[in-house]
């Protein structure tokens, strides 16, 4: 019966091809504007590390207070050296991780290259279990390293590959602008996008791209006095500090990312208290003079929390909703339009014998060929759309969309779906025509 | 002509034109908010830095550090300067629309009591005012004994510079001249306003709110060269420059460089996007609007052939026969633009939620209820006309 209504759809569609080839157009002109929009978004607001992220926090202490904090009232979304310092200390988390970006010149082994920048970041040793960064060749750095201060080093596969050839390179040296270190780790491709961990500036166009070029003891950087790539946010009384290092370290200044790993709830809502608790006992010591005003945010409320989705994103995707709707809409009187004006013929199926369920099979097969046929249209669009996204969407967007398949299969769904749903109303229509009136009409 | 029996019509087709007229709403919408989105964008776009942009050319190292850096930053220069069609050349701390500024909040009085409003500190080598461009409006340039030192990243010559914003927001109806704050017990004084100069990334009202001092060259005030330079010399001067300054420091990391439209020109990337895409939405709506707009119409014409036949050979004019599809198009489309007002805002207030946009200007209503009726005019005259062209004789066929 199925194929009786393909022949029959088919037949009705060719009778009327410029009416048939408008809602096609439509169809495929509106599920492309969503898909292509809706591959932005999806691509902007995926979970960055989707088997760490339920157990990541970032805890966010005020060390500003009301005067010299900002308007809302929210703490810093970095922590000063003292407070980082502190909490490693405690060690009340199953992991910790303390961080921040550094730039450096690389100078190459062969004097016939060119010095040119790498960007990286000082992390404390946890960090990698934590984020669960793989590792081709070796592995994270010992206790010692961490502890010490060591001139141990991490490099991306991509920086390898440059300076290595792609060898294993364990053991080998890497001079960073005056200092050799040695390769104990080569990460392989990790490079979670948006850059969450990069709190001060996720934001930032440099924070979105390739993965970092390497990872050093955090201990390493504090001591050769490395400053932040994204520079320390100071409250007024300690703007003098804000180049003398050791001052700096001991001053209310904030530079270093802080992330930590909290199995369960019931060890959130502890870690939770000893944010609250600790923060009291600054105030009682005299270094906060307010209460406690901390917050721990889960990895993708805190992307939330910091707006790491561009808000051009949301309207862009609400707006090209709207425009499927209007197509949808259209597709709806049109199909009505087309679907009455054979009250006739209806009439002399049902006549005949058929069932109003034959005639909803019939017309929805209709209206499902016509949602094929927009959909196999849309594909070309959405793949056209999605490749030339870099003049519509700004780079850092565009540079995360990309065309796979599960795009493309929600691309024909999402348009035969579109056109059956748009069908509905007008084939209980032409179910209800009654065939004696049709018939004594005519 | 009556509409009467346009009505009458009408109700006999009430689901059919209902979502034509629900259509039109949503297009309605859609369009007053989207139009509305790209002049906010296209407003923001237009912003005057302040400086003489179409000649400035730019380069960001990564600095000198040492004491040497005075001499080398300062050679460094003069052989810029040196090259042919080069004007003035300076080292600045930051350039407008560069996402890149050194931000501070500086307190009225001596005690810290009074704090200011959170502003900008732009601090340049000799000569930098004639460089980027600026236009003083009042007080005199800094003097050669002003281009001292930097302790920290405070200039230690006292003389400031402040915008025109920035010098109404700070001392209002005052002359600013003579006027001054503190940062960390220090007094800086005014003794120059200048006309517009933007920050390194637009914050509102507060996007000028910048101070400007003075110093040498130095560890901290090294990395940023710009040149002013003859605009049709530009491009070739961004490539004589960078070959000069890595000729002459051979270890010399340039990471950016540039003409500032090209700085300016990414500043607003995300915008122009966001523009653009809205734009071809827009350009989508209507043409798909139109589209529905004929193709139910001339459904209806075909429909009806049988019926004009009869009002043809009754009488009825071919242009009787157009206006009856134009005026029911209209009234269709007048319902669609009245629901779309509405939905226009229920829009505009979701938008606002995601967004920090104005409330959408009463004025884009009639425009969008204009614009919708001439498309919808438009739309419909291939198939009036079809309509106006059915002979009488239909009347007398069979169908």
């Amino acid at each position: 019966m199925f194929r009786y209504y393909l022949g029959l759809g088919l037949y009705s569609l060719r009778r009327n091809p410029a009416l048939t080839a408008l809602m096609i157009v439509l169809i495929g002109a509106g599920v492309a504007s969503s898909m292509i929009t809706f591959a932005a978004l999806r691509a902007i607001t995926a979970d960055p590390l989707p088997a760490k992220s339920a157990q990541l926090f970032v805890p966010q202490i005020d060390n500003f207070g009301p005067v010299n904090g900002t308007p809302d009232g929210e703490p810093p979304l970095m922590l000063s050296y003292i407070d980082t310092m502190a909490l490693l200390r405690a060690h009340r988390a199953e992991r910790e991780a303390a961080l921040y970006p550094v730039r450096f010149s690389l100078v190459p082994a062969e004097v016939t290259h060119a010095p040119f920048t790498v960007q990286g970041y000082a992390v404390t040793g946890d960090t990698f279990a934590m984020f669960g960064v793989p590792f081709l060749y070796g592995s994270d750095w010992s206790k010692k390293d961490d502890t010490e201060g060591s001139n141990a080093l991490v490099i991306s596969r991509r920086l390898n590959e440059k300076i290595f050839d792609g060898v294993n390179s364990i053991g080998r040296t890497v001079r960073l602008d005056d200092h050799d270190y040695r390769v104990v780790g080569v990460a392989n491709d990790w490079n979670p996008q948006p850059r969450f961990y990069a709190n001060a500036d996720i934001h930032d166009v440099s924070e979105v791209g390739e993965a970092p070029d390497f990872f050093l003891p955090f201990a390493r950087a504090v001591n050769q006095q490395m400053t932040s790539r994204w520079g320390n946010f100071c409250p007024a009384d300690d703007y003098s500090k804000d180049s003398d290092w050791p001052a700096m370290l001991q001053s209310e200044c904030v530079w270093i990312s802080f992330w930590v790993q909290l199995p369960t709830a019931a060890v959130v809502q502890r870690y939770r208290e000893f944010l609250d608790g600790y923060a009291a006992e600054q105030q009682r010591v005299g270094r906060f003079h307010w209460a406690p005003n901390n917050r721990l945010h889960n990895l993708l409320p805190w992307l939330d929390y910091v707006h790491a989705v561009p808000e051009e994103t949301h309207v862009s995707f609400l707006l090209a909703l709207g425009l499927q709707l209007v197509c949808l809409v259209n597709t709806i009187g049109l199909l009505l339009a087309k679907f009455m004006r054979r009250r006739g013929e209806i009439g002399v199926r049902r006549a005949l014998g058929a069932s109003r369920r034959a005639i909803y099979a019939q017309f929805l097969t209709e209206a499902g060929m016509i949602g094929v046929v927009g959909g196999a249209l849309g594909l070309p669009l959405t793949i056209f759309g999605v490749s030339s996204m870099g003049s519509f969407f700004e780079p850092r967007v565009a540079r995360l969309v990309h065309v796979d398949v599960s795009l493309l299969g929600l691309t024909l769904l999402t348009a035969i779906v579109a056109t059956v749903i748009a069908a509905l109303y007008p084939t209980w229509r032409a179910a209800q025509v009654q065939p004696a009136w049709q018939l004594k009409a005519n | 002509m009556s509409i009467r029996p346009i009505f009458a019509a009408l109700r006999k087709h009430k689901l059919a034109a209902g979502l034509l007229a629900l259509e039109i709403a949503v297009a309605c919408a859609i369009l007053c908010n989207a139009v509305f989105l790209i002049r906010d964008r296209l407003a923001q776009m237009q912003v005057n830095t302040g400086i003489a942009e179409n000649e400035l050319v730019w380069f960001s190292a990564d600095g000198t550090s040492g004491d040497a850096a005075t001499p080398i930053v300062e050679r460094n220069l003069a052989a810029l300067k040196g090259l042919a069609e080069v004007k003035a050349v300076a080292v600045v701390k930051s350039l407008p629309l560069s996402n890149n500024d050194m931000n501070f909040n500086a307190t009225m009085d001596a005690a810290g009591k009074v704090s200011t409003p959170n502003m900008q500190m732009l601090i340049g080598t000799s000569g930098y005012l004639q460089t980027l461009g600026l236009k003083l409006v009042a007080g005199h340039d800094f003097s050669a004994d002003d281009y001292a030192g930097i302790d920290a990243w405070q200039p230690q010559s006292s003389s400031m510079m402040v915008t025109r914003a920035l010098a109404d927001r700070l001392w209002p109806g005052k002359s600013a001249l003579g006027q001054g704050f503190y940062v960390d017990k220090k007094r800086y004084q005014v003794i120059g306003v200048v006309d517009h100069l933007v920050r390194g990334e637009l914050r509102g009202i507060a996007s000028e709110y910048v101070a400007l001092c003075a110093a040498r060259p130095s560890e901290n005030l090294s990395s940023l060269y710009v040149l002013r330079v003859d605009p049709a010399a530009r491009d070739r001067l961004v490539r004589e420059g960078s070959d000069m300054l890595i000729r002459l420091n051979p270890d010399m990391l340039i990471s950016q460089q540039g003409t500032y439209g090209e700085l300016r020109s990414s500043y607003f990337a995300s915008d122009r996007a966001l523009a653009w895409l809205l734009g071809v939405i827009c350009v989508a709506l209507l043409v798909v609007t139109a589209l529905g707009i004929a193709g139910l119409a001339s459904f209806w014409v075909a429909q009806r052939r049988r019926q004009i036949g009869i009002r043809r050979a009754m009488g009825a004019t071919r242009g009787d026969i157009l206006r009856y599809f134009q005026i029911e198009n209209f009234l269709i489309v007048s319902f669609g633009i009245a629901l779309g007002m509405l939905l226009a805002y229920v829009l505009n207030v979701t938008l606002m939620k995601f967004y920090e946009l104005p409330i959408l200007p009463l004025y884009y209503l009639p425009i969008g209820a204009v614009v919708l009726w001439l498309l919808g005019q438009l739309a419909v005259l291939g198939p009036a006309l079809r309509a106006a062209a059915v002979p009488p004789v239909v009347a007398t066929r069979s169908v």
